[in-house]
């Protein structure tokens, strides 16, 4: 029981991480990696607010602001410096460890003792349940607030840029702009998340976003083979869906008995055979696509 | 309405593998003209429609949209004016976007994308409306992304997208080529009609020589990054296709002698 409820929460407070990388990835279409670097950006300035006083509602705050920074400077070396979108994100991120040293001091800050906003919500509903409803809570907000983004005018921009640079910009958006606003946007997400994460298990460390890529596309992977993204609502309902599976299929394989050091490996596996489903089934002969040409791994010509 | 100065376009200047793809291109088009271009391949057609988008930079030159200097703005600043329907129907539309989705992001053209809701109901009407005049059903698959259209029906699309907002100029690159001929005859005259209905000044590059002369009115004819015929109506109209030919003809061996003479010593 524990452990189910455990990956539930889990699977809600990292599922503004995915819906983050969600934005940036499949939406914008750009392999962004600053997210290892900018979850615990996001982890980092919450404990450091919570530390020195501030209410650690502000800490969130704090913390989307700071990540949407480190995509606005992703952004700005691709579009101003013309940097190709793999480096400009694996500066940022290299760039953030130091950042994130320098905003915590040391390498690990605990929270012991100290109010976060789940030691706050368990004031008033106890555990088990109060961490679970706060955790869904903010991700419906979250989840919601993207939703409609996504339908405005600029959302709409955003998502043609991903999709159609080309005629986007023949049709006068400036294409720098529309990226600029999606990765900031996306990096908040999960710097936000990050700060939740954070509070959750009452300690930033350095070393807490290492991976965090790998496990959102494992994530968006397992969610759009399950959901599918068909619509809009569809393929955000995807990125929750497979972050909650992923969050179980963790608690059940250490449950089982894997070592935690070898999570990472795991995942990687994990992705690993996601993406290479499709190719076996097609060499295979299952695939209806046989034989049609090229051969397609995703939906959509994906960067990873 | 629409002028070039002596505009000239060098891909990779100073390279081993440097271009000259326009030379020196001077031209005027009236308002509410039609022009049809034509040429051999890698003549410079689609560089003077890119070049005029601002898709790439001139090296030397000038172009002016209703007497305003644009060389120097970026694409997206004079694609306020100015639509695009490309060869590809895939370049043309946003493939994971539904139909009317497409349809909003044409209508705000030029305008500053704010937080506003990206599709207001009044707009999905008149989408309806101009879909319905496209004869081709799409008008009932409004919701459908983009995607799951043929490749005819994204260009009707395509075109509808350009000319929405009534732009200054519209700029056609075969955009019919890419089509079997029968619906490249549906888009060709659902291009003619929205032409004349908003009496839009036009450049089209065709490969089809009838076409060429059959449409718009007048014809450029483009050789090597210049352009060695330009005519209109009322001359325009006595050319025959044969014509044409043998001015291409007569051209291609101009310049050929011109470059055996460049390159023969002494
Ligand atoms: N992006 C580019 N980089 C380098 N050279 C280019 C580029 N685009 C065009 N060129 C060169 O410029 C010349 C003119 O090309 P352009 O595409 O304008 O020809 P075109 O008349 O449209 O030909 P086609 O009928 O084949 O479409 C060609 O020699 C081409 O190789
Ligand atoms: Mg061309």
């Amino acid at each position: 029981m524990n452990i189910w409820l455990g990956a539930l929460e889990q699977g809600f407070l990292f599922g503004a991480m995915v819906l983050g990388i969600y934005l940036t990835f499949r939406v914008l279409n750009y392999p962004d990696l600053t997210i290892d670097g900018s979850f615990t950006l996001g982890a980092a300035v919450a404990a450091k607010a919570i530390l020195m006083g501030y209410d650690p509602w502000w800490g969130l705050a704090m913390a989307f602001i700071c990540g949407a920074m480190a995509g606005l400077v992703t952004g700005l070396l691709h579009t101003q410096l013309k940097v190709t979108p793999l480096l400009s994100g694996i500066l940022t991120m290299i760039g953030l460890y130091s950042v994130n040293l320098r905003i915590m001091g040391q390498a690990n800050v605990s929270l012991l003792r100290r109010e976060t906003i789940f030691t706050g919500i368990k004031g008033f509903i106890p555990d088990p349940w109060g961490t679970l409803l706060l955790a869904v809570l903010l991700f419906a907000a979250v989840f919601l607030a993207v939703y409609l983004f996504l339908c405005t005018e600029l959302g709409m921009a955003l998502r043609a840029t991903g999709d159609n640079e080309q005629m986007i910009r023949s049709l006068g958006v400036n294409t720098d702009y529309t990226k600029l606003v999606g990765l900031a946007l996306g990096n908040g997400l999960i710097a936000f998340s990050g700060s939740l994460v954070g509070q959750y298990q009452g300690f930033a460390d350095i070393g807490m976003g290492i991976g965090m890529i790998v496990a959102g596309l494992a994530s968006i992977i397992i969610g759009e083979t399950l959901v599918g993204t068909q619509t809009l609502i569809r393929a955000m309902a995807s990125a929750i869906i497979g972050s909650l599976i992923y969050r179980s299929i963790i608690s059940l394989v250490l449950q089982l008995g894997l070592s935690p050091t070898d999570l990472k490996l795991f995942t990687s596996l994990m992705v690993v055979a996601a993406l290479a489903l499709p190719l076996v089934r097609n060499r295979l002969g299952f695939s209806p696509l046989r034989g049609a040409g090229d051969v397609k791994v995703t939906p959509r010509n994906q960067n990873f | 309405m629409l002028k070039l100065h002596r505009v000239t376009k060098i891909f990779n200047p100073g390279g081993p593998d440097e271009r000259v793809a326009l030379r020196q291109v001077s031209l005027e088009v009236p308002q509410g003209q039609v022009v049809t271009i034509i040429g051999s391949n890698g003549a410079g057609k689609s560089t003077l429609l890119n070049v005029i988008a601002g898709v790439y930079s001139i090296e030397e030159g000038a172009i002016f949209l209703k007497g305003q200097d644009i060389s120097s703005w970026p694409e997206y600043r004079r694609a306020a004016f100015i639509g695009r329907v490309f060869q590809d129907p895939t370049r043309g539309t946003a493939a994971s976007m539904t139909v009317e989705e497409n349809l909003a992001l044409a209508m705000r053209r030029g305008k500053r994308r704010a937080l506003r809701w990206g599709i207001t109901p009044e707009e999905r009407r008149y989408f309806k409306e101009q879909l319905a005049q496209l004869g081709l059903g799409l008008e009932d698959r409004i919701r459908d992304k983009v995607g799951l259209l043929s490749g005819g029906q994204r260009q009707a699309l395509a075109v509808l997208m350009a000319t929405l907002t009534k732009p200054k100029l519209l700029l056609l690159d075969e955009h019919t080529a890419a089509l079997d001929p029968r619906t490249a005859k549906v888009v060709m005259e659902l291009t003619q009609r929205v032409i004349s209905q908003h009496q839009l000044t036009a450049l089209m590059v065709t490969h089809n020589m009838d076409q060429a002369l059959r449409y718009g009115h007048r014809t450029l004819m483009m050789h090597e990054g210049r352009i060695i015929l330009d005519i209109s109506d009322p001359l325009r109209s006595q050319l025959k296709v044969s014509h044409l030919l043998e001015m291409f003809e007569q051209a291609s061996r101009n310049s050929l002698e011109d470059r055996i003479l460049l390159t023969s010593p002494g």
